[in-house]
């Protein structure tokens, strides 16, 4: 322990930094993941990285655990040229990552997890002693012998850190540790940080969304945003309300090639006044418990009216999915419920709420959107084969002329009706399920995380739809996690965190700083 | 990988990797075919060493099951007989297969089917026909209960079904046995009974399934009315909403729900029906002549619901395929019969089956895992 003290003392700033990333370029397809990104990781220093989904953080630490190989830039380690070309190149250079998803085997205990990708042969004893002693060191209070299975998330993770911090790492990187964490777990983790920095002497950079915590956990902070260092600087000083600015930018920029008029359209002032009116869409204290006891939605209620677009925006893991899921009658509720028209709705019921009239664009369209297996034709409609049938026989000639149409209609790239599913892009995939929740008309769409893995043209695509709908009076529900979008298509905004909508906005007179606040659960609105 | 990461490379690779796949579905045909040849073909060879490291002629014995199944006069009749019962259990392990539930108590249910049926068959009166149709219709009652119990536990208590299905045909032996030991149950009064022997009354004559002949072939019309059956599945598997919705249900249960397909009804209803077709075997086979005197006696299910179950996987949940390949079984298993009579050992007889019924069963599953394989590669080249 000595050794390390002295290398403190010796002064971090003088010698050369543990980790120096200069000039980190990668490009995907067109769009660049990393734009000429420098990040300095020093010994003994925790070093925040904070920024939206898809800022390009995890695209950067990919780049230093070798996960990603970048177009251009270099790697530095104390001060020498390195290449980093996969992850045990990084493992022999003393970098280690604790990933965001755990991988651990359920049915083994702690240290036959923590031995499992060992080659040669296995020493029983001294890996457990090892596992023991690392979670004494470090005070991780885990004990070697426990079955996966029954361990809490947040213990789960110390495993992932036993299984890093066992090769005796000088760099450590975490990402987005605190997302399956309590908050009783994530101050624990955060205690534990601090003691292989202060102790150990090593670099940790810890890749976050969570304002609140990148402020109080760390010694350093850099922001990321659309691929760009926005802002980089030690922690101390900086205060949240210019993070949250930097983090989400000034004056929000829309992605994508629509022409400027196209967007941040002012709603029908008649669209924002609703007294008097029934909402076409409520959810009423919707209140559900996870299997492992963690509250998924809390007391969540909204509405929407005709003709608007509700933007559900917050930080990815606070209910969105869980939400999409309660509109896709995939979840019933412990208490509360939800009305279409006025009229209260079965959670949970196979079907309820597609025959209500909400039409749903699900989150993970293989989960809930589609069937892989069938053909284009029968997944146009799944949800109502009765269009295409009479008296219970299906029509075949009918659903493909049908679906024919519609494949022109909405552009959809395929050999015909009758290609299977599963031989079309994601893109086209996602016109499907559109196609289908669309063309049967209905009350209300929702519509969760409708751009994710779409490409530019398919995104524009996807908004003029969903603007369209509002226009023709349903009620859409945009839930999504890609901030721009939301201020971009929505005419009303709420933030979800933790369950729950802590706030609300109109996006004609949105306030980035408070919205930003709101998502990272730094400030709860008065209600 | 961040979402960045998937979007533009999104397209270009996977319109490749698509046509890639069609391409490989194009293909498929000859595949199963060759791969068929090559199973059947090594099932052969292994079954000619084997019998002739045990001092038989191999060639006496392929004769032997192309006379005892086709060949000789009358025997495939016999075949016909043996396959209708497979061919029902066969149906009904396709209607579960295609909710996605995996029943393989068929055995147990075919059992508690021929229970029921004969119990009911010595109770009822009436005039024949009817009281033939009351047997049958119990028949069906009872194996369509025994595989609803597990499919009930399945949606009920998350019990999984293969696990119940097989256990509970166990259950079902036993009650069987138990039945043939009390009069008040299945076992016949003193009187009817030529020994000891444990069976039940059997039927009256006139409660017995008319058995006709086509070219000196004699079979019962049950066999007529059991591929009349399966057209009736396949359409309503195929062509209705109702079969829709069940495949949407095995393929994909969350879009199902999503859909309005109530795992319960269709879920538990795939099983009950699963059930009933194993326990219309089952009634089949003791109305029909080709098991036994028209009585229940130990062990009557003679392996018929595995061999159906078999015959559906080989089929791989095809109905119209399923008659074909229940007919290649029920030829197996006549085969077998004159397989003694070359000199051949029981035992080793039975080896000679169980290797072919093996090459039968290796494809499917072959083709299956690559199917996996390739759905599994589909979904995570995709996000």
């Amino acid at each position: 322990m000595t050794s390390y003290e002295s290398r403190d003392a010796g002064g971090e700033l003088s010698s050369p930094p543990a980790v120096e990333l200069i000039g980190i370029t990668k490009f995907f397809g067109k769009v660049a993941a990393c734009d000429h990104v420098d990040l300095t990781l020093r010994s003994g220093r925790i070093h925040g990285i904070l920024g939206e989904n898809g800022a390009g953080k995890s695209t950067l630490m990919k780049v230093l655990i070798g996960l990603v190989v970048p177009d251009s830039g270099r790697i530095r380690l104390h001060g020498t040229d390195v290449q980093i070309k996969d992850p045990i190149d990084a493992a022999a250079h003393g970098i280690g990552m604790v990933h965001q998803h755990f991988s651990l085997v359920e049915a083994l205990t702690v240290w036959e997890n923590v031995a499992l990708g060992d080659v040669g042969r296995m020493d029983r004893r001294a890996v457990r002693v090892r596992v023991g002693e690392i979670s004494e060191q470090y005070g991780l209070h885990i004990d070697p012998d426990a079955r996966i299975a029954d361990l809490t998330a947040g213990m789960r993770q110390r495993v992932e850190i036993i299984k890093c911090l066992r090769r005796d790492p000088e760099v450590l990187v975490f990402d987005e540790p605190t997302s399956v964490l309590a908050p009783s777990e994530s101050a624990f983790l955060f205690e534990a940080l601090r003691r292989v920095v202060s102790e150990f002497g090593k670099a940790v950079a810890l890749v976050s969304h969570k304002l609140g915590e990148i402020m109080s956990a760390t010694d350093d902070l850099t922001i990321m945003r659309d691929g760009k260092v926005e802002a980089s600087h030690p922690t101390a000083g900086s205060d949240a309300g210019s993070l949250a600015r930097a983090m989400v930018g000034r004056e929000v920029k829309l992605r994508g090639v629509l022409a400027p008029e196209q967007h941040g359209h002012e709603p029908a002032p008649e669209a924002r006044d609703h007294t008097g009116k029934v909402p076409l869409l409520r959810v009423v204290e919707a209140t559900k418990h996870g299997s492992d006891g963690r509250l998924l939605l809390d007391r969540l209620s909204l509405d929407v009216y005709a003709g608007e677009i509700v933007g559900v925006a917050g930080v990815e893991g606070n209910g969105q999915r869980a939400l999409g899921d309660l509109l896709s009658s995939l979840l019933s509720l412990d208490s509360g419920g939800i009305e279409v028209q006025g009229r209260s709705v079965a959670t949970g019921v196979a079907g309820a709420v597609s025959r209500a009239g909400v039409a749903v664009i699900p989150e993970d369209r293989h989960a809930s959107g589609c069937v892989l297996d069938f053909s284009v034709a029968e997944n146009l409609f799944i949800t109502e084969p009765e269009l295409v049938s009479r008296f219970g026989v299906l029509d075949r000639r009918a659903m493909r002329s049908r679906a024919t149409e519609l494949i022109e209609q909405f552009s959809i790239s395929c050999t015909g009706p009758d290609a299977p599913m599963w031989s079309l892009s994601g893109g086209n995939q996602q016109r499907v399920v559109m196609a289908r929740e669309l063309s049967h008309d209905p009350k209300v769409l929702v519509a969760a995380q409708p751009t994710r893995g779409l490409d530019v043209g398919a995104i524009e695509y996807m908004s003029e739809q969903l603007r369209a709908a509002a226009q023709g009076g349903a009620g859409v529900l945009l839930i999504s996690t890609e901030l721009e979008e939301v201020i971009d298509l929505s005419d009303r905004i709420i933030v979800i965190s933790k369950g729950r909508i802590v706030g609300e906005m109109l996006s004609s007179a949105v306030d980035v700083e408070r919205l930003g606040l709101l998502m990272t659960g730094t400030v709860v609105a008065h209600e | 990988m961040s979402e960045i990461g998937t979007t533009a490379i999104d397209e270009a690779p996977d319109e490749i990797a698509a046509s890639a796949r069609l391409r490989s579905r194009f293909g498929t045909t000859s595949e199963v075919v060759g791969l068929y040849a090559i199973c059947i073909s090594g099932a052969l060879v292994l079954a000619a060493i084997v019998v002739a490291a045990t001092g038989g002629s191999w060639g006496n014995v392929f004769t032997a099951i192309i006379d005892g199944s086709v060949r000789k006069p009358g025997r495939i009749g016999l075949t016909i007989g043996v396959a209708t019962p497979m061919l029902m259990v066969a149906l009904g392990t396709i209607v579960s297969g295609r909710a996605g539930l995996v029943n393989i108590g068929q055995e147990g249910q075919l059992v508690m089917g021929a229970a029921f049926a004969a119990f009911a068959g010595s109770r009822i009166e009436g005039p024949g026909p009817l009281a033939l149709l009351m047997s049958i219709l119990f028949g069906i009652v009872g194996g369509a209960l025994w595989a609803g119990i597990a499919g009930i536990l399945r949606y009920w208590r998350k019990v999984p079904e293969v696990l119940s299905t097989l256990l509970m045909g166990a259950i079902a032996a036993n009650f069987m046995g138990y039945g043939l030991r009390n009069t008040w149950l299945l076992l016949a009064p003193a009187s009817g009974r030529a020994n000891r022997n444990q069976v039940s009354e059997p039927l009256p004559a006139n409660m017995r399934i008319p058995r006709v002949t086509v070219f000196g072939n004699e079979f019962p019309i049950s066999a007529i009315i059991a591929v009349l059956l399966a057209v009736v599945l396949w359409f309503v598997l195929g062509r209705m909403v109702v079969g829709f919705r069940l495949a949407m249900l095995g393929r994909n249960p969350g879009t199902a729900k999503r859909a309005g397909v109530s795992e319960r009804r269709y879920g538990v209803g795939a099983m009950f029906v699963s059930g009933g077709f194993a326990g219309l075997a089952g009634g089949l086979m003791l109305a029909g002549g080709d098991f036994g005197n028209y009585q229940l006696v130990a062990n009557f299910g003679a392996g018929i619901g595995f061999a159906g179950l078999l015959a559906a996987l080989v089929a791989r949940q095809r109905v119209l395929v399923a008659i074909f390949v229940a007919f290649v079984f029920g030829c197996l298993r006549t085969g077998s019969g004159f397989l003694r009579a070359t000199g051949v050992s029981g035992r080793i007889a039975d080896v000679v089956q169980g290797l072919l019924v093996l090459s039968l069963l290796l494809p499917p599953a072959l083709l299956y895992l690559r199917e996996r394989r390739r759905a599994l590669a589909a979904s995570s080249v995709r996000v």
